[in-house]
């Protein structure tokens, strides 16, 4: 057992944890903070994605132990001041869920590409968003959701 | 068997477990129609609390009888008509209304209410959905499968909606001494306008909850034109709490003092526990305790297995890494797929022995047509990997008046997971009290409920604490109700002209070999028909009556069974999925025989309707549809040809067509693609046309169905579950293969504009997508995949 500092979504938590606890696990069990999902367990279906210091990574792999100190980002901590951000506006706009399970994930994938790239191609948002799997099928609105994101950013900005 | 269900039309398949849901809801003769576990004074008093203010319900209590029998809940049952228990308004204007089925994604939390809503005549801004208690006195077939809750309670849902806003404009009539047909409503308003006077449904609530339920027959309905809600392309009701990460689902509930459990099974289905080292794991960091359950040896209920209770998920995942069972495997499945395939190729050599329908005399059409064809169909086992692992809290409460059992669960039929799990603990049943979450996808497999039933035996073996059962994606996947695999041999013949004279079709497929048969709540197997073996459930055939046997002068369906102890289950469409590719690819080899083109050919074959069958139901008012229509197959498939303009693709590029109907769906599909010279199947379009008829209520969320179940074919062409001495291969998404999103087409989507009463899309538009996509294959190529997954031709799906 370790004892680590976690900074989520600003807030710092003391917690007590397995050496080899995965990020994920502590999120949900212990912080409570459910909307990141577990999928697989193997990195394989993206429905953890979480922000390390704003860069996508996959906690159900990543050890809590690990990420001690460093800016962690959750579904739960996007929209700022019950605002929400133009990338959750754009889910709900073109009613991108089924079941809702991987959104989270989609959710946090989608905003870290169009912080990497506001202007994504189609192939380009593929090619991004190919580790977030959606059994429902829902990748037409995904796709099309980042672009109306990626509109409306590039609106505010101007 | 229940009368209602023999109006099943038949040339339609509905998995037994859904039957059996069904049949529950008939009311028994002589029992009390408003008695249930909650009480119309429970029913009230938890609105009041949960409003959080002074909140007045519709009652049906004066009702008359009339309305009551005049209210068909689905299949013509007569359901009590109880708008109380769908709208509440408080005397703050605020409209609360309540989604009776379980959310799968397929948009039923929003769809419903929106039926309410528009017969209510209220603005949808001014609508709270939330999702209503399982209760099956309350609410009539609470489940979601089989693409059945908008074709069962479309009527019922306008009903309750109808009655409130006419009790509503008595209350006002009788307020201002004039008479109702004067009145006039319009989003929450009522209105006089002789006398221009006005007040709000939330002033008017208290009067109205007073007023006597109309008749049936005195409900006035709006018409379809002036509909603001229904139609309309409004977003899900949870989507706010889905981009924010509120919990919804089964996996995120928590409750104080609850521990977290993992469940081992055997990995040969069927096997059981020798011995365990559980003194060793009951030592380990964080765990609570471990055991052993015997079980009752059903696939469906509880299988033998290893528990082990700890603090949270990882101290549960990480103490079963050190587990060690010793398994008795001398009852376990020694099942292998290649040893199936082998016997299967013999037995196609000749017509199965047991007989699922005949018309005509087949062997001597099949001797005098001018063109013969023959071909043999194989198809894997898949596996549903809903995104949500299975999982379910539940909570046995030890009590000197009768123990009780509390349960929270992503399930697809809430009532009959709350009912097993009390069974197997030895609860009864009206001491158990299920929660629905929101589900974090279906496709079926969430109508089988052992893993509600684990949970509930392991709270209780762990001494009555709350205890969350968190299954992995390797449990998923290793223990699933598997889609069954399955072989098909066919021959066909035409006569001179091109016409289909004959078809001979052989299933071969599998029954179920465990010695208590898989089943929830009593159900048997898959496709109905004649006396004798029946095929496992969503396998074999989906009906006597399934396309072409009711368009082919000579036909004949026969069927060879072998025992299997794989637990398989339904799967979106069910049977359906498998007929529509072995048919479909099929009868485009005939067509390419008969030298005519394809979408020519097919509606020749509609147009060549046989005889009626003996029991052929028709459409009922209000319920499920007519069945097959020739016609309307017809004019999907004309439709569809003509917004891809089928057989004119772009260079590079060719076509597939494909027609399905199911679950009272019209489907018919055009696939574009190209292939590689590394054989490199690329889907770059698919139209779809589908005839679910009108109104759609929520054609965003119909729209979603469609888009996924494309994406799901497209799935569906590389994914197998290998099965080798009575276990499964493949563990988790690293093996087996989920679309992503590179694979996805273009989608078009289009809805006939009919008048047939509106029946679900979660299902019908599936099937047909596989075989489109390969009759495009065949077009590219020249080569017929015959073959599901693709892969096992060489094919890979880019």
């Amino acid at each position: 057992m370790a004892k680590v500092k976690l900074n989520v979504n600003g807030v710092d938590h003391d917690v007590e944890v397995a050496d080899d606890q995965p990020l994920l696990w502590v999120l949900r069990d212990e912080l409570k903070l459910v909307g990141t999902k577990f999928g697989c367990g193997m990195a394989q279906c993206g429905a953890c994605t979480v922000h390390l210091n704003g860069s996508p990574i996959r906690s159900c792999i990543t050890p809590a132990t690990a990420v001690a100190g460093q800016k962690i980002t959750t579904i739960e901590g996007l929209a700022q001041g019950g605002a929400l951000t133009a990338v959750q506006k754009a889910w709900i706009e073109h009613d991108v869920a089924q079941c809702g399970y991987c959104q989270s994930g989609q959710i946090m994938s989608a905003t870290a590409l169009l912080r990497q790239n506001p202007n994504p191609s189609d192939a380009e948002i593929d090619a991004y968003m190919q580790g977030n799997i959606c059994r429902c099928g829902t990748y037409l609105r995904i796709r099309a959701a980042i672009k109306s994101a990626a509109k409306a950013l590039a609106g505010s900005a101007s | 068997m229940n009368a209602q269900i023999q109006q099943i039309p038949q040339n339609e398949y509905y998995p037994d477990v859904l039957l059996d849901a069904l049949a529950k809801d008939a009311p028994q003769p002589g029992a009390a129609v408003l008695a249930g576990p909650v009480s119309r004074r429970g029913f009230l008093k938890a609105s009041a609390v949960a409003g959080g203010g002074l909140v007045v319900g519709f009652s049906l209590l004066g009702g008359s009888e009339e309305a009551r029998a005049g209210a068909p809940g689905g299949f013509g049952a007569p359901a009590p008509l109880r708008p109380d228990a769908y709208v509440k308004i408080g005397t703050d204007g605020k409209v609360t209304i309540y989604s009776k089925n379980p959310e799968i994604g397929q948009g039923i939390k929003t769809a419903l209410p929106q039926v309410i809503a528009e017969e209510l005549d209220v603005k949808w801004a001014d609508v709270i959905v939330e999702q209503a208690p399982i209760n099956a006195a309350l609410y009539p077939s609470q489940f979601a499968g089989g693409s059945m809750s908008v074709p069962i309670a479309y009527q019922s849902m306008r009903q309750a909606g109808a009655a409130a806003r006419q009790m509503l404009i008595a209350a006002a009539a009788q307020e201002w001494g004039v008479p109702a047909s004067e009145i006039t409503t319009s989003e929450g308003v009522v209105t006089h306008a002789a006398s221009r006077r006005s007040m709000s449904y939330g002033q008017l609530a208290t009067k109205a909850a007073a007023m006597p339920v109309p008749a049936a027959n005195e409900l006035k309905f709006k018409d379809p034109k002036d509909y603001k809600i229904v139609g309309q392309r409004i977003t899900g009701v949870d989507n706010l709490k889905l981009v924010t990460g509120q919990p919804l689902f089964g996996v995120d509930v928590q409750l104080p003092g609850m521990k977290v459990a993992v469940y081992e099974k055997c990995p040969a289905f069927g096997g059981k526990v020798a011995s365990a080292n559980l003194d060793e794991i009951r030592r380990l960091p964080g765990v609570v305790d471990a055991f052993i359950l015997e079980g009752d040896g059903n696939p469906a209920s509880l299988m033998p297995g290893v528990a082990i209770v700890a603090d949270n998920t990882w101290a549960a995942f990480s103490a079963r890494k050190k587990l060690k069972v010793t398994w008795d495997e001398s009852t376990a499945s020694k099942d292998s797929w290649t040893a199936f395939s082998a016997q299967a190729k013999e037995a196609a050599k000749a017509p199965g022995a047991q007989e699922l329908r005949k018309s005509g005399d087949v062997e001597s059409a099949l001797a005098s047509a001018a063109r013969k064809v023959e071909a043999f169909y194989t198809f894997g086992f898949v596996s549903h990997q809903p995104l949500e692992p299975q999982n379910t809290t539940a909570w046995y409460k030890k009590d000197p008046a009768g123990d009780k059992l509390e349960i929270w669960a992503p399930v697809q039929i809430p009532d009959g997971a709350r009912t097993s799990a009390a069974r197997v603990v030895g609860v009864a049943a009206e001491n158990a009290v299920l929660h629905q979450t929101r589900v974090g996808g279906g496709f079926g497999r969430r109508l089988m409920n052992e893993y509600t039933v684990e949970a509930a035996a392991i709270s209780k073996q762990a001494g009555g604490i709350p205890v969350k059962l968190m299954w992995t994606r390797e449990d998923d996947m290793t223990h699933d109700f598997y889609r069954v695999g399955g072989f098909h041999n066919f021959r066909a013949g035409l006569d001179a002209n091109g016409k289909l004279v004959a078809w001979d079709g052989h299933v071969i497929s599998f029954s179920d070999g465990f010695a208590t048969p898989v089943t929830v709540g009593g159900g048997g197997g898959g496709g109905r028909g004649p006396a004798g073996p029946r095929a496992v459930q969503g396998g074999g055939w989906p009906s006597a009556t399934e396309f072409p046997a009711e368009y082919t002068p000579n036909y004949r369906l026969t069927q060879t069974l072998y025992p299997l102890k794989v637990p398989c289950g339904p799967y979106r469409a069910p049977g359906s999925n498998t007929a529509a590719f072995v048919v479909q690819c099929f009868l485009h080899e005939v067509a390419v025989a008969s030298g005519r083109r394809h979408d020519e050919f097919l509606i020749d074959v509609f147009s060549q309707k046989q005889a009626a069958p003996a029991a052929g139901p028709g459409g009922f008012g209000g319920g499920m549809g007519g069945g097959l229509l020739p016609e309307r197959a017809i004019a999907t498939i004309k439709e569809v040809v003509k917004r891809s303009n089928y057989g004119n693709p772009p260079p590079g590029r060719h076509h597939g067509l494909s027609f399905h109907f199911s679950h009272q769906g019209h489907f018919a599909e055009v696939a574009e693609v190209s292939v590689d010279a590394q054989k490199q199947i690329k889907v770059h379009k698919v139209w779809v046309v589908g005839d679910i008829g009108s109104p759609i209520i929520n054609p965003s969320a119909a729209e979603n169905q469609v888009q996924g179940s494309v994406v799901d074919a497209v799935s569906s062409l590389s994914q197998e579950i290998n099965i080798e001495n009575g276990r499964v291969k493949e563990q988790n998404f690293d093996t087996y293969k989920l679309a992503r999103m590179p694979v996805t087409p273009e989608v078009d989507v289009y809805f006939m504009p009919t008048n047939y009463n509106p029946t679900g899309v979660g299902e019908p538009a599936y099937p047909p997508a596989v075989p489109a996509i390969l009759n495009a294959v065949y077009a590219a190529t020249g080569h017929r995949i015959r073959t599901l997954p693709v892969t096992r031709e060489g094919y890979s799906v880019v």
